[in-house]
């Protein structure tokens, strides 16, 4: 049978098995007391899955569409696919919802709370996240910019950088807390703190980056320092700066959710995972873990998105 | 990291321009020497003890002239390029460019440099790059726009104006560079290595060029080469250098080729005559080395 073949055929198979293994899971009969018969239709499955997924991403594509919907629908079937186990071991097995709740539980909490995690999501993510994200990259540009023209204090800040790197954000917080009070500036501060290094070291090593020819060319143009600063060595610190910029998306998310476990106003990502957890209601904790991972993807994404846009001519971009 | 020895020559002092000058009226070269050097020394502080790349050098180089420096790896060349077009300082000695220090010619825009490799910034198509120069120099956008069109008619890069630089192969990034090192018309063309890499049917080709663009501009050019066939072919006066210490030791006349010439001279006898002392004097250079 052609790979062809092969996946078009054994995939529609294998989702419509798990369609029907799904609708059988959520029967009361067998919800928690899955017997043999199911658990070796679910291994069934997995076979059919592999050898599907498989085939598919040995697909050649001709047209460059089709390579793309190709590429994409491989990781898309492949997490609908743990999605699907996830479901049917956790309601199959009748795992208790304290441990691990299904995931059709957490989009069930998800779509009730609705406005409970728009609110969080404005706190943490627009106010904290984002205002500290730009406040950091920002400011770790600029100075990475002025140490560049002033050598000590490049000496003297990155071993600076390198430690505050290494500092917990566990230990900051509370400091941050007791420095700018309660509400999401406290976040943002930690936030600050964090992406602030990560940016200036990158663009510190970007600044650096440029080739001996290509330097001595801007100095026999007679080129000044800024000049040779915008037409050469920001566009080849270019990659090293997107580099930074998508460490800390990722970063930021995790300094303003933890940061808020040590005191907040009664909103915020990290408030609403701390008190769930106490009061076990962990449906809603992997709501907020949703919101969080989608809220992170998408800004991962877009920044990448944009990074390849702007850096197109990089040898990992061209085509 | 390696250090340069700290010149005790000042670049900009007044008291050597005046006695190379003077000594050039003495010498009866009174405004024809484009370069002119004399008793040149550089010394490079390596780690490992001081690195002397060019010793005692002395060389005048007239207007419109295409002089090639040929010499075995390592004897200097590159450092000697690199000291007229004011990237390296020397330690010694007497160097000026049309009358003025290196450091003045270069403030004036007098170097069109091409590198071993082309060094064209891969984020600027192929046009925006020949008009970097141009960007710096503060020229117009018509006016930038309607040179780099001149020159890479010139170099045979019409219709890849748009393209990114690695988009197109080494010969014609290198043509590009070349393109972009004529487009603010430099009254100097230094030229270290620039077809290096490529090989031997391209080379021909570019030097074929090369020759037509040096009739068409009158640019004085300094080449730097590793074959002898090229330095000879290209050449109105060849520059044979030996290393530790990287000294001149033949300056041979090849202007009997005359200044029209078809790949077919390299099969004249002048020709290999020529050639024949290129490569006596390289060889002479080495027996140095023992
Ligand atoms: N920046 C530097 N620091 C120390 N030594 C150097 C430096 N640049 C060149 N040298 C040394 O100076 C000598 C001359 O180097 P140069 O690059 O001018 O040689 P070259 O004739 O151009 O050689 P090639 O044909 O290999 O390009 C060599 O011995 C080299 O090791
Ligand atoms: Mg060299």
């Amino acid at each position: 049978m052609s790979t062809a073949l092969r996946a078009t055929i054994l995939i529609p198979l294998a989702a419509l098995g798990c369609l029907a293994a799904l609708i059988m899971v959520h029967r009361p009969t067998m919800a928690g007391q899955a017997g043999l018969g199911f658990w070796t239709l679910v291994g069934v499955l997995w076979l059919l899955a592999g050898i599907g997924l498989s085939a598919l991403s040995h697909l050649r594509a001709r047209s460059p569409a089709a390579r793309r919907a190709v590429g994409l629908s491989v990781p898309i079937l492949f997490g609908a696919f743990l999605f699907f186990l996830w479901e049917v071991i956790v309601v199959g097995a009748g795992v208790p919802s304290v441990l691990m709740p299904a995931p059709s539980a957490i989009a069930g909490r998800f779509m009730a709370s609705l406005p409970t995690l728009r609110e969080d999501f404005i706190q943490t993510f627009v106010k904290s996240v984002l205002s500290g994200y730009v406040m950091g990259c920002l400011s770790g540009f600029l100075v990475a910019i002025i140490a560049d023209r002033i050598p000590f204090l490049r000496r003297g800040l990155l071993p600076l950088g390198n430690f505050v790197s290494a500092l917990p954000v566990i230990g900051i917080a509370p400091i941050m807390v007791m420095w700018f009070g309660f509400d999401w500036h406290s976040k943002a501060a930690v936030v600050v703190v964090m992406t602030f290094f990560p940016m200036l070291v990158n663009t510190v090593a970007g600044l650096a980056a440029a080739g001996r020819q290509e330097r001595d060319l801007m100095h026999s143009y007679a080129a000044g320092y800024w000049t040779t600063l915008v037409k050469l060595r920001l566009p080849v610190a270019l990659p090293f700066i997107f580099n930074a910029l998508k460490i800390n998306s990722t970063l930021a998310l995790i300094g303003a959710i933890v940061a808020e476990f040590f005191g907040t106003p009664i909103v915020g990502m990290g408030f609403r995972i701390s008190i769930e957890v106490a009061r076990m209601a962990l449906d809603m904790v992997w709501a907020e873990i949703a919101l969080a991972a989608i809220a992170g993807s998408a800004f991962y994404g877009l920044i990448a998105l944009i990074e390849r846009a702007a850096t197109f001519w990089h040898p990992s971009y061209r085509t | 990291m390696l250090k340069r020895v700290t010149s005790e020559f000042g670049e900009k002092g007044d008291g050597p321009a005046h006695a190379a000058s003077d000594h050039r009226l003495v010498a009866g070269h009174a405004g024809t020497s484009v370069v002119d050097i004399r008793g040149l020394s550089l010394t490079y502080e390596a780690a490992d003890g001081p690195v002397y790349a060019l010793s005692d050098v002395d060389l005048q180089i007239d207007e419109g002239e295409f002089v090639s420096f040929i010499g075995p790896s390592g004897c200097g060349k590159t450092t000697l390029l690199r000291v007229i077009a004011d990237l390296e300082q020397p330690n010694a000695g007497h160097i000026h460019v049309n009358g003025v220090s290196p450091s003045e010619a270069r403030l004036r825009r007098d170097y069109g440099f091409v590198f071993q490799t082309p060094a064209l910034y891969p984020w600027r198509s192929i046009r925006k790059n020949v008009e970097l120069p141009l960007e710096i120099f503060g020229l117009s956008k018509a006016e930038r726009r309607e040179r780099s069109d001149k020159q890479l008619d010139l170099v045979n890069l019409k219709g890849f104006e748009n393209k990114f630089p690695w988009q197109l192969s080494g010969g014609m990034q290198q043509r590009a560079s070349i393109a972009r090192a004529l487009s603010f018309d430099p009254k100097l063309l230094l030229m270290d290595e620039p077809f290096g890499a490529l090989d031997e049917i391209v080379r021909d080709h570019l030097n074929e060029q090369l020759l037509q663009l040096w009739r068409k501009t009158g640019k004085t050019v300094l080449f730097v080469t590793h074959s002898i066939p090229e330095a000879v072919f290209l050449s109105t006066k060849i520059v044979v250098m030996s290393p530790r210490p990287g000294r001149i030791i033949d300056i041979i006349d090849a202007g009997v080729l005359g200044r029209e010439r078809r790949l077919e001279v390299r099969e004249t006898p002048e020709f290999l005559k020529i050639a024949h002392r290129v490569r006596e004097g390289l060889r002479s250079g080495h027996s140095y080395d023992d």
